[in-house]
């Protein structure tokens, strides 16, 4: 299945954007990048530092893609140092991507970098004709990016709305993205097709909870420590799926199954953990 | 269904002749219920120390070719103590691969895992890519023997030991073990190995060298097993490369009672397991043998 894209291509870094003060995107020439679907992602090597795997940012221009990461770790810090003309190894692209069907009213949810993914769906969907909802959940305005790049995208869209939250209230509503779902569920006239979402598991979580209740199907993004990529090691495990294998797109019916999905992850170990709950 | 390759090696009753190999989705109970119900025979874990173990950073698996890995996962695995909760409950065919840095290793793994409901043990005395847990072992025949022989007082279950091609000669070293009592012999483990990428002038794995596996060690494996066979009269499970049932079937008439299989699941995905087995009997009747024990060691015919 992924016996052509396995191989290494180094690309160089020939555009980096500064989303926020700690969030930026490299773009890169490479064709079969350029060609993921919404929701796929690379292995992204930094010569001698670190691999990681990233979701696949979109790029205007033909033949490219980019990477969008936030500084954390030692990993993503690196790449987050690197310069213009810098080297990456990129393999992939992996896994499976968000599924659109005849929908008319769907939602969009993210968090931070987990917008990426939803952004390459808004990007690939060209609709013009459906309502869109995108709910952006950040800790704090700074950390807010990606808007007018999504408004850039809908612009011939008319009906599209970008709603947002903060947890210290310092920009739209204060709370979680999960709360503007919880309201917009409540709202009996408002018809919700499918729900899109990537971002911290936790919220997801809360997201899969209330659109359960209600019946409305979704399709998360999870994320997992990987080590492979291409479902051999086992480390991205939850349940008897493996996100990189399986995913990292999975719908409602499959998430009511995981039931690790929310409350346990494998360490770099492969023990596994329990999330924190918040 | 399956009656015509099925088989008994070591004592053991297996549905068919393909054992994931060791290092491969080989921590998960979940994972391994999968690999079962997909048609796996038996599933061997990751290799299990007395500590988790976090492996190496990324890059730790390079594909090589479209066809082979070279891979330096560094031992990752979640330590005896989570290993033995997550399979506390195990009911499908397992092995439970074991590494260790000390005699006392080996023995408290054996010790806390010997009445689990489990298979057997296979020892790893030959990762090629961390060291004094795996081929500075295995090149060493003394250690060899003490390790196998600690073991084995330790427990009645059936031992494999995971052979490879380091600096001792394989044959010695299996001959070695087969006298300690080992029950069996898998062979061979992945090869020393490197992958440099020439745009950057930088080795992809970050421990630089790695073990490789897939299409491209076959015929080393092969040979190995050949080899074996003429030399030990315990049991031997072929491995290395394997991508179809044809080598399933070479990997038999050098000597093998079983395989193990692994790069393949990369490259063909999780559901290749009946497709084996089907291709595997079809070839059987194609041939007119009534059992696939008739192929085993067919290669040493005078």
């Amino acid at each position: 299945m992924h016996t052509d894209n396995n191989s290494n291509r180094i690309v160089t870094i020939e555009t980096i954007v500064e989303e926020t003060p700690s969030v930026k995107t490299f773009f890169f020439k490479d064709k079969l990048s350029s060609l993921s679907m919404a929701g796929q992602f690379l292995m992204v090597w930094i010569p001698r530092i670190e691999e990681l795997p990233l979701s696949v940012m979109i790029s205007h221009k033909q033949d490219f893609a980019a990477v969008t990461i936030r500084k954390h770790g030692y990993g993503s810090s690196s790449l987050f140092n690197l310069k213009k003309g810098d080297k990456l190894g990129i393999r992939g692209p992996y896994g499976n991507y968000f599924v659109f069907k005849e929908y008319k009213n769907i939602v969009l949810i993210g968090g931070g970098t987990g917008l990426v993914p939803l952004v390459r769906l808004l990007y690939q969907l060209k609709q013009e004709k459906i309502e869109i909802t995108i709910i952006i959940g950040s800790k704090t305005k700074d950390e807010i990016f990606f808007v007018d790049l999504i408004n850039k995208i809908l612009e011939n869209n008319e009906t599209y709305k970008i709603l947002i939250s903060t947890e210290d209230g310092s920009f739209g509503k204060k709370g979680y993205p999960s709360d503007i779902l919880d309201e917009m569920i409540l709202d009996k006239n408002k018809k919700i097709d499918m729900i899109y979402t990537c971002g911290p598991e936790l919220m997801m979580k809360k997201i899969f909870d209330g659109a359960f209740k209600k019946d409305i199907p979704v399709q998360a993004s999870l994320e997992r420590y990987m080590k492979c990529g291409i479902g051999i090691c086992s480390s991205c495990c939850i349940n008897d799926k493996l996100v990189c294998y399986d995913g990292t797109i999975f719908n409602n019916e499959q998430l009511e199954k995981l039931s690790e999905f929310g409350f346990n992850y494998r360490d770099k170990s492969g023990r596994l953990q329990q999330y924190n709950s918040v | 269904m399956d009656d015509n390759i099925s088989l008994k090696i070591a004592g053991i009753n297996l549905k068919n002749p393909l054992i994931v190999a060791s290092g491969f989705l080989g921590l998960s109970q979940h994972i391994f219920k999968r690999l079962y119900n997909l048609g796996a025979g038996a599933i061997v874990s990751k290799s299990i120390s007395i500590l988790p173990r976090e492996g190496y950073r990324n890059p730790t698996i390079v594909s090589i070719d479209g066809n082979s890995y070279l891979n330096a996962v560094g031992l990752a695995n979640p330590g005896l103590e989570s290993f033995s909760n997550e399979i506390i409950c195990n009911d499908v065919p397992l092995f439970v691969s074991i590494v260790g840095s000390s005699f006392e290793d080996f023995a408290k793994i054996v010790n806390k895992l010997k009445n689990f409901n489990i298979l057997g043990f296979e020892l790893n005395l030959s990762c090629p890519h961390v060291e004094k847990m795996g081929m500075e072992i295995g090149d060493d025949p003394k250690a060899v023997f003490d390790i196998i022989n600690i073991v084995k007082k330790n427990t009645n279950k059936p031992l494999f030991v995971k052979v490879g091609i380091g600096n001792s000669n394989i044959i010695t070293i299996a001959k070695v073990a087969e006298e300690a009592g080992a029950d069996g012999i898998t062979a061979i483990n992945t090869i020393r190995a490197m992958k440099i990428d020439i745009e950057t002038g930088y080795p992809i794995l970050e421990n630089k060298i790695g073990g490789l596996s897939g299409a491209c060690i076959k015929p080393m494996g092969i040979r190995c097993v050949y080899e074996l066979k003429k030399n030990i009269n315990i049991p031997i499970i072929g491995c290395g490369g394997i991508m179809s049932y044809k080598d399933v079937i070479e990997y038999l008439m050098a000597g093998a009672s079983a395989v193990q299989i692994g790069s393949i699941l990369g490259f063909k995905g999780l559901n290749i397991f009946k497709d084996i087995n089907n291709d595997l009997q079809n070839f059987l009747e194609m041939k007119n043998y009534s059992h696939i024990g008739e192929i085993i060691g067919i290669a040493h015919r005078q």
